[in-house]
């Protein structure tokens, strides 16, 4: 199988906004190349994988291996990676690119650049890809190739003049793709002779074959029954199967330099599999590995609690099955005063966030509250010591806190010149600081720093709201800096609801007091009693509410007929309420508290 | 022994209204000797096991109890006279509609031994009576009042009130001329989405809207005022009445005393044996009927009360009364002594908040806890 000289292998990504087309492309590389017949087309790759990917279910990388005899008449090994496409996976989009030598960028000839596929180019300029533009959908009336060519090299700065015009939808110049990527992308780089160097570029789980790891050799072979160790931790496994995607796994003796492909080798949880982790041989092992390599880290986390107590094994259970798939994720048990037994959960960014909850609910059947999202903080004490703190309700009395630091991030957003005023309103309310601001014809380009804690909150749907839609937006972290922040605790009729308190900067801490209680004024139903509903700093009282007591609730009609049936009706209510949660004699609704956390800047 | 309040059942009326969701039930013909008979049957079953029980009173209920053959009536009362041992100011009830049928019958009905009659007017204003479904018309309800007056020595009448888009001066107004009509006892009613019912479909689609709560306590407080004003006090949740003429037989209920039911879907609490009987009978008026032919009685359901449940019970009726209940009478009648039956933090809240009183012996809902007696149960009651 390894009979592609390397100088004949080009691997590849395709780069694109969401709807521009990626998809449709690689079904026509995949069927041009003849990978697939017509009839598995229909029901087959990637198209499908997007699907599941828009469903929350797919962060997986996902590669084939193409063969296509080009004008020249000679056969090249084309490598299609196909990478999970959004900012929170970030680093794991930076190792898939890295296991390649070049990219297409891919653009809506009637649409122009996007803020998420900007972001992802830069990341294959960084990997020192080779970048082909494509510009696609050249066959709608709306197609304005040389609008969006001029928008490439004003952005991106990349030559454009030899960009391939296609339509992926009609097949129109599907070959000129073809024949760009074997005479415009280099071939990989290797020495079939030296350790072996793989760079294990993603993996998962089968449920049949155990772990599947994709990785991309670097250096050496990759054999079957080869004794191989894991760089990062040092753990050694025996290589079961080595193969390729074509898309379907098809096994072979061996992975030369250059080439991409999957092994399996009786692991049993992807946790052990470390993203850009570099996989050499235990016996002669590499001196050094492969450059790039970053344990993950969570940057997002949020306690996750059952709305029924006795789910919480069930949750476990969950979540434990969750992260046989994606090591990305983190949790520990934690415990909350109002909510219970339930979870501390670690993510790489808050889509990631969304997919476990959706997940946990769709797959699991799982009722959950989600409280609200907080970063990792950089606690430092006036002892010295340092701490990381992701829970509002582990937050120390200041006088032992020396300063906090929080992360940043550096967000890029494209938004039509009309909407630009609203986005940088909103920017600057989020604490941003403009680091520039430039023009592509008529959309701008705004390139802000934004506290990152500024963004768990809502950011995006208030960009949305405001640019009605029309904003795009992305971001990479930013380091830390020293702020001012404080702990806002939510009591309600004098008990504190810990899973209510957040952390906010100390300019916005009062107004953000006050919202989430005029919220909650609002979620919360009347009930027998008056309800003091109360925001504190420390100590300090900021802001106040009263829900009244209910001004009337009283069966009109009850007679010697009705007192059984009322009497269960009593008991009914005493068992649901059991299940409630109860903050002080006061019943808060499910959707109260969701849409509580779901706080408004 | 306890008393008794001995309830019939009459599960038929000539339309069933859009609002209510009793066991009513509209027929072509009605077998009416066969139904005589069986409730005569049923009451002379019940009446062998409860023994010679002194009688408080009689309440013909229904469905629309004065579509019965006043000879029917006449009969129960005078098994029931027989079968137990009547109070000498026995209150014997009947619901009736001011259809003209209906009043043709009073007279009768006065002759067969009924001493109170409870109207079922509902609205003094044509179109809410037009929307309420019912089949007589205002001037036909005074009619009715005015009959009954000189053939009754009690008279109550029922107002349903708080209807879509009624006003507290709208409803101030109408009340005023109701309690002109010098009846000794009202009950008012604020309007209720029953499920199953033609309303509540309606309120479902939303064509028809009930005032909001701020709305229905106004007129709830407004309805009050006006009755006092005409000497009648509320003495229950939606019951008014000058003090002495309050309904005897519905105060055994909120009293949580020991009632018979008969006749379809009638429900009774009875002392038998020393232990508390639940006791229900078969809701759907053939197949009760063939049950009493066949073994004597229509009871589905007989079941002994526990001592918990009794002190729910007890509650959920004693709380709606303005006298309260009598600390003692809880203890013997439910076997729980009342600070055992009650949540003592929210207890404590309600006192606080005004909502219930509690001293010489009693715990009293006031009428700021009255308006707000359900989630009141539901808290208070453990």
């Amino acid at each position: 199988m390894t009979d592609t000289p390397i100088d004949h292998i080009r691997n590849f990504s395709i780069i694109a906004h969401i709807d521009h087309g990626k998809s449709t492309l690689a079904d026509r590389l995949i069927q041009a190349t003849g990978a697939l017949t017509d009839r598995e087309m229909t029901n087959q790759v990637l198209d499908n994988m997007e699907l599941e990917r828009e469903r929350g279910i797919t962060i997986k990388a996902q590669t084939v291996r193409l063969a296509y005899r080009a004008r020249n008449g000679e056969m090249y090994e084309l490598n299609l990676m196909d990478t999970p496409g959004h900012v929170d996976f970030a680093y794991e989009v930076s190792r898939s690119l890295a296991a390649c030598e070049g990219s297409l960028l891919v653009v809506d000839a009637s649409q122009g650049v996007e803020a998420q596929t900007l972001a992802n180019v830069y990341h294959a300029i960084e990997a020192g890809h080779e970048i082909v533009p494509v510009l696609n959908k050249i066959d709608l009336p709306a197609a304005e190739p040389e609008r969006v060519k001029q928008q490439i090299e004003d952005v991106i700065g990349l030559d454009t003049s030899d960009a391939v015009e296609i339509s992926a939808k009609t097949g129109l110049n599907i070959e000129g793709v073809l024949e760009a990527l074997v005479h415009r992308l280099p071939p990989p780089q290797g020495d079939a002779d030296a350790p072996l160097k793989a760079l294990l570029v993603d993996s998962w789980y089968d449920q049949y074959l155990g772990v599947v790891i994709l990785v991309r050799v670097k250096d050496g072979r990759l054999r079957r029954g080869q004794k191989i160790r894991m760089m990062s931790t040092g753990a050694v496994h025996v290589v079961e199967q080595v193969g390729v995607f074509s898309p379907k796994m098809i096994a072979t003796d061996d992975l030369s330099p250059g080439e991409i492909g999957y092994i399996t080798a009786a692991i049993k949880t992807v946790a052990d599999c470390n993203v850009g982790d570099t996989i050499t041989d235990d016996r002669t092992p590499a001196a050094e590995a492969l450059p790039g390599f970053k344990p993950s880290v969570p940057v997002v986390w949020c306690g996750l609690y059952p709305v029924d107590a006795d789910d919480f094994e069930k949750l476990r259970e969950s979540l434990g099955k969750l992260r046989l798939n994606d090591a990305s994720f983190h949790y520990e048990p934690e415990t909350s005063a109002a909510l219970g037994f339930g979870f501390r959960c670690g993510f790489l960014g808050l889509l990631h966030l969304e997919i476990i909850q959706e997940r946990l609910s769709r797959e699991f059947a799982l009722e959950l509250i989600a409280t609200a999202p907080s970063v990792v903080y950089r606690l430092y004490r006036t002892n010295g010591e340092t701490q990381e703190l992701h829970n509002p309700a582990d937050m120390p009395d200041g006088s032992v806190i020396d300063h906090i630091e929080e992360p940043w991030i550096r967000a890029t957003i494209l938004v039509p010149d009309d909407y630009l005023g609203a986005v940088l309103t909103l920017c600057n309310e989020r604490r941003g600081e403009q680091a520039d601001l430039t023009y592509v014809g008529n959309r701008a380009m705004a390139v802000y720093r934004l506290p990152l804690n500024e963004v768990v909150f809502d950011f995006y749907d208030r960009l949305k709201s405001v640019s009605r839609g029309y904003a795009s937006f992305d971001y990479q972290m930013d380091g830390y800096t020293e702020s001012d922040l404080v702990r806002i605790s939510i009591l309600v009729n004098g008990d504190p609801v810990d899973a209510l308190s957040f952390i906010a900067h100390r300019s916005a801490a009062e107004s953000r007091g006050r919202a989430i209680c005029a919220r909650l004024k609002d979620l919360i139903p009347r009930q027998l009693f008056k309800i003091a509903i109360q925001a504190a700093i420390g100590g300090r009282v900021v802001a106040r509410e009263t829900i009244g007591a209910l001004s009337k609730d009283v069966t009109a009609k009850c007679y010697g007929g009705d007192i059984s049936r009322k009497r269960k009706l009593l008991e009914k209510q005493k068992e649901g309420k059991k299940r409630m949660r109860q903050f002080g004699k006061v019943d808060i609704p499910q959707s109260a508290f969701l849409a509580a956390l779901k706080m408004d800047g | 022994m306890e008393p008794l309040a001995l309830y019939t059942h009459w599960p038929f009326c000539l339309a069933k209204c859009p609002y209510c969701d009793f066991n009513s039930h509209v027929r072509e013909r009605i077998d009416q000797a066969r139904f005589a008979r069986t409730l005569r049957a049923e009451l002379a079953w019940e009446a062998a096991r409860l023994g010679r029980r002194r009688l408080n009173s009689i309440f013909f209920g229904g469905g629309t109890p004065s579509l019965m053959e006043p000879g029917t009536v006449a009969a129960l009362i005078e098994d029931a006279r027989r079968l137990f041992d009547p109070v000498p100011d026995i209150e014997i009830t009947l619901e009736a509609n001011p259809t003209s049928v209906e009043v043709s019958r009073l007279a009768a009905l006065r002759h067969a031994g009924v001493n109170r009659v409870s109207l079922g007017v509902q609205s003094l204003d044509p179109a809410a009576l037009a929307m309420l479904g019912r089949q007589h018309s205002a001037a036909q309800a005074l009619a009715a009042l005015e009959a009954a007056r000189a053939l009754f020595p009690r008279i109550s009448f029922d107002l349903i009130y708080a209807r879509p888009g009624q006003a507290a001066a709208a409803w101030r107004a109408e009340l005023r001329q109701a309690l002109g009509l010098v009846a000794d006892h009202l009950s008012l009613y604020q309007l209720t989405i029953e499920p199953g019912t033609v309303f509540e479909g309606l309120h479902r689609r939303g064509e028809i809207a009930l005032p909001d709560p701020d709305l229905a306590a106004a007129l709830y407080e407004a309805t009050g005022e006006e009755a006092v004003r005409f000497g009648l006090l509320g003495y229950e949740v939606s019951n008014y009445a000058r003090p002495g003429a309050e309904s005897r037989h519905n105060l055994a209920y909120w009293r949580y005393g020991d009632y018979a039911g008969i006749g379809p879907g009638a429900h009774g609490r009875i002392t038998v044996n020393s232990a508390l009987l639940a006791t229900r009978r078969h809701r759907a008026p053939e197949p009760w009927a063939e049950r009493v032919e066949r073994v004597g009685h229509g009871s589905t359901h007989e079941a002994p009360v526990p001592p918990a449940d009794r002190a729910r019970e007890m509650l959920l009726m004693g709380m709606r009364l303005s006298e309260g209940i009598d600390e003692a009478r809880f203890a013997a009648r439910t076997g729980v002594v009342l600070d055992e039956a009650l949540d003592p933090d929210v207890l404590r809240q309600a006192i606080g908040e005004g909502y219930v009183t509690r001293g010489d012996g009693r715990l009293t809902v006031t009428q700021a806890g009255r308006l707000r007696l359900d989630p009141l149960i539901a808290a208070l009651v453990v």
